[in-house]
């Protein structure tokens, strides 16, 4: 038997971590609205892939803005995608070792990822001297 | 639990039974409302670790990078990279459903419609991307052959 509410939606009001994890989902999810859709916009409306460039990179990296922005895009995605991975696993999975061996796995991933991506984002700087096109060649 | 999209945070605090219809599971808007935004979810989390590895190769110099970049403008990409938009647009439509239907207090009378409204504006939205997203690679069949020739 499964319930649909008449009123507001149920919340968690135990406490504890999945109560944290289900505002974690709304709180992360009405800030990657912005970030994700501004980034789509970006990346495929008012550029074309083909001239998001090394060159194109360095322009926009000389602002920070842009470091930030996407540190935030990198981080609120990461964690809400990978909370929505351990959910997965939680339902799924029934088997004990399984699931230990699976949200291990999980947690690295997270952290690997994440690592990559920030030092990606904190350490580049741009080779002034050849700094490539700013548009591929067709 | 398809209608609200819960987790096990029901069995713990189960709200009073006066705000509660009890319903079958019937494979309903619900069922597939939720269905499409796991595996939504989980389409964009696999991009994204592609993603930051191709980023990565930032670190290595205009050379290595460009040729990333050479990869994401081959056609066949570029329409994986629809596949992604779409993924992309309905699950953030369909995440500002569920967060209306938990914190708007008419939001669960009106999930159904919601769901409608989620599915019409993905696909909305998703033409005109698709538009851009695949318009330079069939340049050769809209563009006169002396501007293909004259250009960069
Ligand atoms: C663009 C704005 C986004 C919004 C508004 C949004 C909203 C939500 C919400 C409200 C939930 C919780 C559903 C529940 O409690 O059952 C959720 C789950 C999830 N989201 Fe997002 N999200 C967004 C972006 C993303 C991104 C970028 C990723 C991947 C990196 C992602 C991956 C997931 C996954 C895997 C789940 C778990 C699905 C499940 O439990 O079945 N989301 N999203």
């Amino acid at each position: 038997m499964l319930r649909i509410s008449s009123g507001r939606g149920p919340r968690p009001m135990s406490g504890g971590f999945e109560t944290f994890s289900w505002y974690y989902f709304r709180i992360s999810g009405a800030a990657l609205v912005f970030l994700v859709i501004a980034h789509l916009i970006i990346m495929h409306v008012s550029n074309d892939v083909s001239c998001t460039t090394y060159a194109f990179v360095a322009s926009r990296y000389s602002n920070i803005f842009w470091r930030v922005f996407d540190w935030l895009l990198l981080t609120l995605a990461l964690t809400h995608g990978m909370n929505g991975l351990r959910i997965t696993i939680d339902d799924y999975v029934r088997s004990a070792s399984a699931r230990m061996w699976l949200m291990s796995i999980s947690a690295l991933l997270l952290v690997i990822f994440f690592m990559l991506g920030t030092l990606t984002l904190v350490t580049f700087q741009p080779v002034v001297s050849a700094i490539g096109p700013q548009c591929l060649p067709k | 639990m398809p209608e609200h999209q819960s987790h096990s945070y029901c069995l713990k605090a189960p709200p009073p039974a006066s705000r509660i219809e009890e319903e079958m599971y019937k494979g309903q808007s619900g069922m597939w409302s939720w269905l499409f935004h796991r595996i939504s979810g989980l389409g964009i989390l696999l991009f994204l670790f592609i993603h930051i590895v191709d980023v990565s190769m930032l670190s290595f110099g205009p050379g290595v990078y460009n040729q990333s970049v050479v990869l994401f403008d081959y056609v066949v990409v570029r329409l994986l990279s629809l596949a992604l938009v779409i993924a992309v647009l309905y699950h953030t439509f369909n995440g500002i459903r569920i967060m209306a239907i938990d914190f708007w207090r008419k939001g669960s009378r009106y999930q159904r419609a919601m769901f409608g409204i989620v599915l019409a504006a993905t696909i909305i939205v998703f033409i005109p991307m698709a538009y851009y997203i695949m318009g330079p690679a069939f340049q050769w069949l809209t563009q006169a052959p002396h501007a293909a020739t004259t250009g960069h």
